[in-house]
């Protein structure tokens, strides 16, 4: 019911490549200008974090599995700036272009540092909890978003259709399956919640380990 | 607007083209200021790294009311050390002891404490660890060649919301008396993951 970005769990991936330490930041100089590309377009405020997550989501599965990281990155912003309108198809082909009307919020050099300190964080005030830490919780299954039919959310289809502790409560933060699709930020209340390996794998895993998940209130029901 | 339609396929198939196409396209339009773009590549290449969690995890060796406040209210402690900000917004710390092994990993993206951490390794951004790290991540330790005996208990969290974590790994034998700025030097990366452990002196 998610999308191919969901791969918790899965099987044939191979090993782990762990790499040196001291080994440089960006690999390759556009890399770095990706990243760098990613966080200036998104400061003109066209979309949100959540819906910059879900363009990465819906690439093409095809592309999704063999677009290195930042192909992904410039894939999914060339998209976002295309649905929004803030460039044109032709634009892309080459065709002529003039300035944009949202020159004027274009990210400053000199504000920089102010605005990658600053952040954006995303607690908001919201709804009570309708949960207590030691409560038991099951989740919601299928793991899909419920307004928008293959829309984003946060909820990984290993940890759907079952029952774990909550175990931190953090207030309400900004709901991504709403957020992600222009449906306001509708905040409600997220938790820790926690998981036995054993519960979500089975034997193969070792008695006790457990798997935490962030999770908002609206992916739970009481267990 | 259709909901899955792809206009990136309208971009140079070579990676460093399709970047420098759309780059000049946006710097024409006034979108994008490309000293904008020098200066986050120079913030993430140069100045927000590994090295402010490892101030963060050394001063918590060392420090145990700052530790006591990290682990209460990873967010207040990490910004009374001056570190805030782009994905670091939220921030939790847990610690690894005898009986409990932390490991942190986003099997939905790459979510990750950048301004504890800065930019994610490759590995971490890899299908392989996002995919395993919460099914067998005793298998995965072992990649990294950390075995764990099956009386310490493995916690993984995945980072599934804007709350970002930091390992406190455990600290090493023999380091007694030893100054915060020296035991930094033995925190690694990885160690802040829970993808290893803090160097021996």
């Amino acid at each position: 019911m998610t999308r191919i970005h969901d791969m918790g769990g899965r099987f044939g991936d191979g090993p782990v490549t762990p790499e040196p330490e001291g080994a440089r930041v960006f690999a390759e100089a556009w890399h770095a200008r990706a990243l760098a590309l990613t966080l200036a377009s998104g400061s003109l405020g066209q979309w949100t974090l959540d819906r910059s997550r879900h363009a990465r989501e819906r690439l093409a599965p095809a592309d999704y599995a063999t677009f290195t990281y930042y192909e992904k990155w410039v894939a999914a912003l060339t998209d976002l700036l295309v649905e929004t309108e803030t460039i044109t198809r032709a634009e892309l082909e080459g065709g002529e272009t003039a300035l944009s009307p949202l020159a004027g919020k274009r990210l400053a050099s000199d504000t920089v540092p102010d605005v990658l300190s600053k952040g954006a964080p995303t607690d908001r005030r919201g709804p009570p909890p309708a949960f207590a830490v030691g409560d038991a919780v099951a989740t919601r299954r299928p793991p899909r978003n419920d307004r928008i039919t293959g829309g984003h959310t946060r909820l990984p289809a290993y940890a759907s259709g079952h029952i774990g502790n909550v175990i931190a409560s953090h207030g309400s933060h900004v709901f991504p399956d709403t957020n992600a699709h222009a449906l306001g930020e509708g905040p409600e209340p997220l938790y820790t919640v926690a998981f036995s390996a054993r519960d979500l794998w089975g034997p193969d895993a070792t008695q006790g380990d457990e798997v935490m998940l962030d999770l908002w209130q609206s992916y739970l029901k009481p267990a | 607007m259709p909901h899955d339609d792809h206009a990136h396929s309208l971009l140079p198939s070579e990676p460093a083209l399709r970047v420098k196409a759309l780059e000049t396209l946006l710097t024409r339009k006034g979108l994008i200021d490309p000293a904008a773009l020098d200066t986050i590549i120079d913030t993430y290449a140069h100045k927000v790294g590994p090295r402010n969690g490892a101030a963060v995890v050394a001063r918590a060796w060392t420090d145990p009311a700052f530790r006591d406040r990290l682990l209460s209210d990873g967010t207040s402690a990490v910004a009374e050390m001056g570190f805030t900000g782009r994905q670091g917004e939220h921030v939790t710390a847990v610690e690894n002891t005898e009986d409990t092994h932390n490991m942190v990993v986003c099997t939905l993206c790459s979510c990750y404490p950048w301004s504890l951490l800065g930019i994610p390794p490759g590995w971490y951004k890899s299908d392989a660890y996002r995919a395993r790290a919460v099914r067998e991540p005793r298998g995965v330790l072992a990649e990294f060649g950390v075995t764990l005996p099956h009386s310490t208990k493995v916690r993984v969290w995945d980072s599934t919301a804007e709350i970002r974590y930091l390992v406190i790994p455990r600290r090493p034998n023999g380091t007694e008396g030893w100054s915060p700025e020296d035991l930094a030097t033995l925190v690694t990366r990885d160690s802040m993951i829970g993808c290893g452990e803090a160097r021996r002196p």
